[in-house]
């Protein structure tokens, strides 16, 4: 008995710290600018003033659009390379590939700050400064090693008898791929997509360095600028932070177990 | 593995080329260029920091001396001292809410997939959106300071993310000794576990290192001074608002960890242990914790290495220049793309790389060396 109300206690405490944030940026958004004072941050609005989120809609829209093009070019691309680079190491592994692989992982784990000088010139010189496509290529460059590495645990399942039976029918590298490996690849796309989706949505290092035109800004150095403006009234950044949440925030709600399968690979054995 | 046909294996090579071109570039090129780039004198002449085709001479490595000893650059250490307090609290907070909540979650209690998705729903949030969140939560005279006024308590006067306050000062002076005595704790730990498990090579190096460390501290890392004057840094109170909003988004994957650890653990050993009358306690004190010990390990390094490259929580909770809740990361930014002193960048930088190599490449090496051996 003692035990069930210490359990539900501190599921009701946890549900309380994790949950006060989301209250908080509701009531928020809902109010009318000159309502909101500190002194009566809890209290629910007395007016729902929906305002707030037409007026984040508008200024927000463009910078929406660029993170739904950036983050979806890159995540398809990276998504696609990381299955061919998988499919490589899963089952056609060249001499030294136990060399390599480690190599390709550790890009994942650096701290960008280690290369974002070089990669700032880079990207200009090639004549991509300041663009959205400039981001998408550093994007699916750094996306590799966390996509290859899914998909290789991935193929790693698939029996190497059918990979055999597939040559014993003639086919080849690439045949083999698209008849037998492809086809079975959906779940371990899924499971790329979400993530790598995740991540490049909510990413804000090389967005906040590589891209400088507000023409060209993703949401989050948007949203950062804007609640980072000192005059600024609350209702607008929290309308924005929700907004600027609700995409990634879907597909964890619809799609939980293959985010959670994403989150639980990136430690490396998966 | 004799089926491989050498024109298949060729095009699998030419396949992932690409990839490794690339990475080979971004990857690696780019942190020696970097390398390269923290040895020389770019940005200490404002005018040529800019400049199309700046005049850049080789200083060696002056710009890691500065940082580490000379006087203008107390900020980077103290940025140093905060990413470790921040690093040792993150991760404590992220073990231990997400070990309870695993643990009650564990029990199957009523509505149990409700509460999992609550508490691993900040995870698929951008640090952005929940820096806003908390930065609205942590106002000085609103939010969190507000809470105690609603079940009739005085409201609270912490300024959270603006405080001065600093405790537990030491002198940068005292640092090497003190890291000397912390690594040795730590040897004489490994060193025992070794001779328990009869590992006794292991053991003789670790107890060996120990004594040669310790010898190092009392002689000459006493005497060693890197400041000529004693220049006191501690853990800055406003890091306490970061923490908890960090706490808040990531300790539902030490949850999510530690709950697929527990949910493997077979339900036999727990009746066996309850047979031989052990106490729920000495249940997890005995069986549970020791099955879970590798699990928070593996927790441990990735939010370490997450912890060290904060950069965005902290620039959308209190600005990216708002000193007291300041890292090496943001400073790197600071330094490189506001103050142009870009050679400095790179100095900051490549040592946030050493740090967070430190960490990965030992547990990359354990991680793919037991996938061999499997």
């Amino acid at each position: 008995m003692m035990g069930r109300i210490v359990q539900y206690g501190v599921l009701f405490l946890a549900t309380l710290f994790f949950l006060l944030p989301v209250y908080l940026v509701i009531i928020t958004a809902l109010k009318e600018p000159s309502a909101i004072t500190l002194k009566d941050t809890w209290r629910l609005p007395e007016r729902w003033y929906w305002e707030s989120f037409s007026q984040a809609w508008t200024a927000f829209l463009p910078k929406l659009q660029n993170s739904f093009f950036l983050t979806i070019i890159a995540t398809i691309l990276s998504a696609l390379l990381g299955s061919l680079n998988g499919y490589v190491l899963a089952k056609w592994k060249f001499p030294g590939a136990n060399i390599v692989f480690p190599l390709m992982l550790f890009g994942m784990f650096i701290p960008y700050q280690a290369v974002l000088i070089p990669l700032f010139q880079f990207v200009r010189d090639i004549g991509l400064g300041g663009t959205l496509w400039g981001l998408i290529l550093v994007h699916v460059v750094y996306g590799l090693p966390i996509t290859t590495l899914i998909f290789r645990n991935y193929y790693a399942e698939i029996p190497d008898e059918m990979i055999e039976a597939g040559r014993i029918d003639g086919a080849g590298f690439f045949g083999i791929y698209s008849r037998i490996v492809f086809p079975l690849s959906v779940p371990g796309f899924v499971v790329v997509i979400i993530w790598q989706f995740t991540q490049i949505w909510n990413e804000f290092l090389f967005a906040v360095t590589l891209v400088s035109s507000p023409a060209n800004q993703p949401i989050t150095v948007a949203l950062a600028q804007l609640a980072g403006g000192e005059a600024v009234k609350w209702n607008l950044p929290m309308a924005g932070a929700l907004l600027a949440a609700l995409p990634t925030l879907l597909v964890y709600i619809f799609l939980g177990r293959y985010f959670i399968r994403g989150l639980l690979a990136g430690s490396v054995k998966g | 593995m004799n089926w491989l046909k050498n024109k298949d294996t060729l095009y699998g090579f030419l396949v992932i080329l690409p990839s490794l071109v690339l990475l080979g570039i971004f990857v690696y090129g780019f942190i020696l260029q970097t390398f390269y780039t923290s040895l020389t004198d770019w940005g200490r002449d404002p005018a040529q920091a800019l400049s199309a085709n700046p005049q850049i001479r080789f200083i060696g490595f002056e710009n890691y001396r500065e940082l580490f000893t000379g006087f203008v650059d107390a900020r980077f250490r103290q940025d140093l001292v905060n990413t470790f307090f921040f690093t040792l609290f993150f991760i404590l907070g992220c073990l231990g809410v997400g070990l309870g909540l695993a643990i009650v979650l564990d029990r199957s209690p009523k509505g149990e997939g409700f509460f999992r998705t609550i508490f691993l729903f900040p995870m698929s949030l951008s640090f952005i959106v929940t820096g806003t969140i908390w930065r609205w939560m942590l106002q000085p005279q609103g939010g969190v300071n507000q809470l105690p006024t609603l079940v009739g308590l005085p409201k609270g006067e912490f300024a959270w993310l603006t405080s001065r306050e600093q405790i537990w000062q030491v002198s940068w002076n005292d640092l090497p000794f003190l890291t000397a005595l912390v690594v040795s704790a730590v040897l004489v730990f490994i060193a025992l576990g070794a001779f328990r498990n009869g590992e006794r090579r292991r053991g003789f190096i670790a107890s060996g290192s120990t004594a040669l460390l310790l010898l190092w501290a009392f002689t000459l890392g006493r005497t060693l001074q890197p400041l000529p004057y004693d220049e006191p840094h501690g853990f800055n109170l406003a890091f306490i608002g970061i923490i908890m909003a960090a706490v808040w988004q990531m300790s539902g994957y030490t949850m999510a960890l530690y709950l697929a650890g527990l949910r493997g653990i077979p339900e036999e050993l727990r009746e066996a242990a309850r047979v031989d009358g052990a106490s729920e306690w000495q249940l997890y004190q005995r069986i549970i914790f020791p099955l879970l010990a590798p699990i928070t390990l593996s927790a441990m390094i990735i939010l370490g290495h997450i912890s060290l490259k904060i950069f965005d929580l902290i620039f959308a909770m209190a600005g990216a220049d708002n000193a007291p809740t300041d890292v090496p990361a943001l400073l790197m930014y600071l330094t490189t793309f506001r103050a142009n002193q870009i050679a400095k960048g790179a100095a900051i930088g490549m040592i946030l790389l050493l740090l967070v190599a430190a960490v990965i490449v030992p547990y990359l090496y354990s991680q793919l060396k037991s996938e061999v051996r499997r």
